[in-house]
């Protein structure tokens, strides 16, 4: 579904990406762990060119996008949802009106049908009620769970989740959590970058180790978690489980 | 009683006898055209120079148009306000028969479009960058992102500062006089060289002048309070 060649990014003088290749298959729940500043967040973001890669191609459903123009690149984003850390929730904007602005504006549905995609996600999310509240009115976690629902709207072939829960209260981990793995359950393809190695082992079905730019390590949880082979991962599990 | 009947006769002479008063009146409505008009102006061409300085500033496109765009912002607030008016009146409309009231629009409407632009883009570079790829990451183009996201959040935290801008302009408009347009502030001034009374007239246009200042505060106020009910940060 998504093919990465040889995927350098530089910011300045600064390598943060060297020279990736990587193949990520429909239906796949990949988990990216590593360091902060391992690249891990900058690889997910250069899958849906939040960040212009330096070199290298990444294909998605056949079509290489570093060479897309900016509309095909807008096109594409539409099939690729993200989850920011930060929800970036529009705080201008109802919860409802958060979900239905993208797909009205950009003439996928009516205002009717993307008023009844809305109330269906946030049912699914369990929070219809909220939907005429504004994003400052409810808590992190909710935030983070319409966010998903906004993202899901668009009905994206995958999606893309950014330490999706690095910014939210401890009590607060769960309910995100458990959305991804009923998302997961429901065959979503999706790339996830966290922390949370319960979540890596339980839902992920390949959890890849970045270091200093590289994927050093990948494999299956159980093999990845209990039989690790790189030194660096093996000290990286050793201090986070 | 004597201060009294002083000031009575001193109102009579400065506004009732030959309907002085209508200096101040048509003085006004002067004013309030030039103000009204230059603000339109002035709003349309800051935007139009914000998004662009912005969209300079956040994406490196639009080089040409941002450096015009800083050519007219150093221009305009590099030189005070009365001598681009005498300018473009004198200079640049010199040898046509043209409207002064229209040359007056068009200076204020030029001047303050320069200090909305810096406002506005002071406005859209404060929201958070996060917003900007929500928006793209949901495939919205970067004009639909301005559009429906950035600008109004960024319209909502400028509201202040633009109504206090707007509140300069009016008081600004009062250098209209240069130009021999009878504004309000030229009204007082021709009240008082005819009959030679600078008190009344002079305190009636500064009366005036703070009573619409004071009614243009209350009404930002109240839209402030409407617009900050849908976000409480």
């Amino acid at each position: 579904m998504i093919s990465v060649n040889n995927l350098n990014k530089s910011f300045g003088e600064l390598h943060i990406l060297k020279d990736i290749t990587e193949e990520i298959h429909k239906g796949e729940k990949v988990v990216i762990i590593g360091p902060s500043g391992s690249g891990k967040s900058t690889f997910l973001r250069c899958l849906n060119l939040m960040e212009t890669p330096t070199s290298g191609e990444i294909i998605f459903d056949g079509v290489d996008i570093t060479k897309a123009n900016i509309k095909e690149v807008n096109l594409l984003r539409r099939k690729m949802g993200m989850v920011f850390q930060h929800f970036n929730l529009f705080p201008h904007l109802t919860i409802k009106k958060n979900i239905t602005l993208a797909p009205v504006k950009l003439g996928i549905m009516t205002k009717d049908e993307a008023d009844k995609k809305a109330m269906a996600l946030l049912e699914k999310v369990g929070l219809a009620d909220k939907a005429d509240q504004f994003p400052t009115q409810i808590s992190g976690g909710q935030k983070q769970r319409i966010a998903i629902a906004r993202s899901l709207a668009m009905n994206p072939d995958v999606m893309l989740f950014d330490e999706p829960t690095s910014a939210l209260d401890p009590e607060m981990v769960g309910e995100v959590l458990n959305l991804m793995k009923e998302l997961a359950d429901d065959g979503m393809t999706m790339v996830v970058v966290t922390h949370e190695m319960g979540f890596a082992r339980e839902v992920a079905s390949r959890v890849m180790f970045m270091e200093d730019g590289r994927i050093v390590e990948q494999g299956s949880p159980d093999k990845f978690f209990n039989n690790p082979t790189n030194p660096r991962l093996k000290e990286f599990l050793s201090k986070v489980l | 009683m004597e201060l009294f009947n002083s000031l009575k006769d001193s109102f009579y002479e400065n506004f009732i006898v030959d309907d002085r008063w209508k200096y101040l009146t048509d003085g006004l409505k002067n004013t309030l055209l030039i103000t009204i008009l230059a603000i339109l102006i002035g709003i349309i061409l800051g935007f139009i120079v914000a998004i662009i300085r912005a969209t300079h500033d956040k994406t490196g496109k639009m080089k040409i148009l941002n450096f015009f765009a800083k050519i007219y912002l150093t221009i305009i607030r590099g030189t005070p306000v009365v001598v681009q008016l005498m300018i473009i009146y004198f200079v640049i409309f010199g040898s046509v028969n043209i409207n002064k009231v229209f040359v007056a629009v068009l200076a204020f409407g030029l001047n303050s479009g320069a200090y909305v632009a810096e406002i506005v883009r002071s406005g859209i570079m404060s929201i958070d960058n996060g917003q900007f790829e929500a928006g793209s990451s949901l495939g919205l183009s970067y004009r639909q992102t301005m559009t429906s996201i950035i600008l109004p959040q960024a319209f909502k935290n400028v509201l202040p500062a633009l109504a206090n801008e707007f509140i300069v302009l009016l008081k600004e408009t009062s250098v209209a006089g240069y130009i021999a347009i009878a504004d309000l502030t030229k009204g007082g001034d021709v009240i008082r060289s005819q009959t030679y009374d600078p008190f009344l007239p002079l305190i009636a246009v500064a009366v005036i002048y703070l009573v619409m200042v004071m009614f243009l505060t209350s009404l930002v106020t109240k839209l402030e309070r409407r617009l900050a009910k849908n976000d409480k940060r």
